[in-house]
């Protein structure tokens, strides 16, 4: 789970790690006043759980309230890389003297924590270590020996003298941090030098770590300020992993490694695919009918491709599940079934027995993928 | 021979009194697994349609000579079944649950560092070796005995995968379910040595997906060391990209985590990349022509 900034920045000051005395606003107005309250000048900035927002255009320096509430409006309601603004955070602008780089994360590849740090901040820092790697320092940190002195020197390494303590005691509140929320990640971009000597972290990046949530409820109460549309709300509930995409064959499928070849052969057979829909392992009726509601509701849909292969899912179920929704829902558009695995054959009997109008079966995936992707470019069912 | 699991594993299944560790475990068994010893905390001197229960690990090995383990324990559990098993000296683990919170899976990761445990998964469907033994959750009457290696990241695919490679007559002789979670047990580098040196594997079919840059690290690996025939598959070209928050991410792996990218780098190295499932199937007769 991503943090917004201003949510991340609670997590640092709870740790002790300075940020900016900042304001989340949601009109302009309240981003007219947080500006008037930091002494008319402020830095405004989109919260969405994306990065790039400084080249996009969704950091604002403003010299005055009523710029401030008109920056604030043209942001708001806006969407930034397909995620929709609906806060902004309002910063007091802080003399600065130098702008440095740190992060902390999980590095997959060697499965322990990989830290790194350097003095050239504010630049493009994956430029920077593509092109003077020796700029950057990295230190890869054992999950159980956790952040020691000397990792922190090391890091610290190419910093200025003045600016050493401040960085130092920022890396080993960030540690803390990760290790107590289950992070995995914190990023800094940038941590920096103000003229009077303090070390302060003008931004926060911060991944919480999913499968830990439920240890976190504090953290996981913080996906409140998300906005989420009805369709997603309802596959979340049901434990579906959905995603809108912009073709017009609807997925269904169960596993994330095959909804994603789903998606590849359906494109190779001449169509685009309208979602991803993973329905997980062990599917119930109850959970297909839901996927299958969720999917057909998406106009743009011309025909559903369900790819199930059973081991822990039966495939029974699947069928029951799917004549269940068309029960409660009309459909209007083909919906192709494929079924292996566990159960196949029950299932595939159960459909076959209720001789739906919409449902076409076919044998293997391939030809499921051609007979949907024909259905969409228009072919009759 | 195969690999990692045989006629000659010893299995003890922790978490063995769950739901779904009861169900799994009794159709491993059918499959021909031997089944040798169960662990529930507390439920020590129960069985399970005839398998013994312990409380630990230990009184596992020490009873039953147990040398496998699988684990079906829940999430918030799971790490520490690991850890017991490895404590316990068991040479190989096994760990179907998904959703390990990655800090318990990154200390899991350092105490396994120079000890002789192996561990597959977690969030994996397991091992099987077709007609011999079953450890994990892979639809054993989907596979069919034969010499082409399997190794794969996702889950179902290895089922589709196995699906289309029996359905063309080609049997495997191991097949692996790594599991995709970002820290995890053995990889695609580790299996492709366990099948470089299995006499019983002629091939290598290594199915992979979009994020992180384990298959480019195969890559690197075939090249130096794995003169068997490999076939590749990646899933994902058409997957949304991922969002992403910050820089650390591109700047660890300097890889772009794509399914594009990870095709190009496994062909760069002379391995056939399938685009679709059928297709690997294809991929293997022409290898092994």
């Amino acid at each position: 789970m991503d943090l917004y900034e201003h949510q991340g920045k609670k997590l640092f000051r709870a740790q002790g790690i300075a940020t900016p005395r900042g304001i989340v606003a949601t009109t302009g107005e309240q981003a007219a006043e947080a500006t008037r309250d930091l002494g008319g000048k402020s830095v405004v900035k989109i919260q969405v759980q994306v990065g790039g927002r400084g080249k996009g255009g969704g950091v604002v320096l403003v010299d005055s309230p009523e710029r401030a509430a008109e920056e604030a409006s043209r942001m708001l309601g806006t969407d930034f890389q397909g995620h929709e603004v609906t806060q902004v955070l309002v910063e007091e602008l802080l003399p600065i003297a130098q702008e440095f780089y740190t992060s902390i994360l999980l590095d997959r590849s060697t499965g322990d924590y990989l830290a790194m740090m350097t003095a050239e901040g504010g630049m493009d820092i994956e430029e920077l270590a593509r092109t003077r790697p020796e700029a950057l320092r990295r230190v890869h940190i054992d999950a159980m020996l956790g952040l020691r002195a000397f990792h922190v020197r090391e890091l610290t390494g190419t910093l200025p003298q003045e600016a050493r303590e401040g960085a130092s005691d920022v890396l080993r509140r960030l540690y803390s941090l990760l290790q107590e929320a289950d992070a995995t990640l914190v990023e800094v971009n940038p941590l920096v030098l103000l003229e009077d000597g303090r070390v302060v972290a003008l931004d926060a990046k911060v991944t919480v770590d999913d499968n830990a949530l439920f240890r976190h409820e504090d953290i996981e109460a913080m996906k409140a300020a998300f906005p989420i549309d009805p369709v997603q709300a309802r596959a979340n509930e049901k434990d579906l992993q959905y995603v809108k995409l912009d073709g017009n064959v609807g997925i269904i499928g169960n596993g994330a490694g095959l909804v994603m070849s789903t998606l590849d052969v359906v494109a190779q057979a001449g169509a685009k695919a309208a979602n991803f829909l993973d329905v997980g392992g062990g599917a119930s009726a109850d959970q297909m009918a839901t996927s299958l509601e969720v999917v057909l509701s998406d106009p743009a849909v011309k025909a559903v491709f369900i790819n199930i292969f059973g081991g822990i899912t039966r495939c029974d179920l699947v069928a029951q599940g799917v004549l269940g929704a068309l029960d409660r829902i009309e459909a209007t558009v083909p919906i192709v079934v494929r079924l292996d695995g566990t159960n196949a054959e029950e299932g595939r009997a159960i459909l076959a027995d209720a001789a739906h109008p919409r449902i076409v079966a076919a044998a293997t995936m391939l030809e499921a993928a051609e007979r949907a992707a024909g259905f969409a470019n228009g072919e009759a069912a | 021979m195969s690999v990692l699991v045989g006629a000659d594993t010893r299995l003890v299944v922790q978490g063995i009194t769950g739901h779904e560790g009861t169900f799994h475990t009794l159709r491993d068994r059918a499959y021909g697994t031997n089944v040798v010893a169960g662990v529930t905390p507390g439920k020590a001197g129960q069985d399970v349609e005839g398998i013994p229960v312990y409380d630990t690990v230990a009184d596992a090995v020490r009873e039953q000579g147990a040398d496998t383990a699988m684990i079906f324990v829940p999430p918030r559990f799971a790490a520490e079944a690991i850890l017991e098993a490895a404590d316990a000296g068991v040479p190989l683990a096994v760990c179907i649950t998904e959703g390990i919170p990655a800090k318990d899976m990154a200390h899991v990761h350092s105490y396994l560092q120079g000890r002789s445990t192996t561990l597959v998964g977690p969030n994996c469907p397991g091992v099987i070796t077709p007609g011999v033994a079953n450890v994990g959750i892979i639809p054993g009457e989907i596979c069919m005995p034969g010499r082409v290696g399997l190794v794969s990241r996702s889950g179902t695919l290895v089922y589709q995968i196995v699906h289309e490679l029996t359905q063309r007559g080609l049997g495997q002789s191991t097949c692996i379910g790594m599991g995709g979670d970002p820290v995890h047990g053995i990889g695609f580098i580790e299996s492709l040595e366990l099948f470089q040196q299995d006499p019983d594997t002629d091939l290598v079919v290594m199915t992979g997906e979009i994020g992180g840059d384990d298959e480019e690290r195969a890559a690197a690996y075939i090249a130096e060391h794995v003169t068997k025939p490999v076939v590749g598959y990646i899933a994902g070209f058409e997957a949304p990209p991922g969002k992403r928050m910050g820089h650390a991410g591109a700047i660890v792996t300097g890889s772009k985590g794509t399914a594009a990218a990870k095709a190009e780098a496994l062909e760069a190295v002379g391995v056939r990349v399938a685009r679709t499932p059928t297709q690997v199937a294809e991929l293997v007769v022409e290898a092994l022509r």
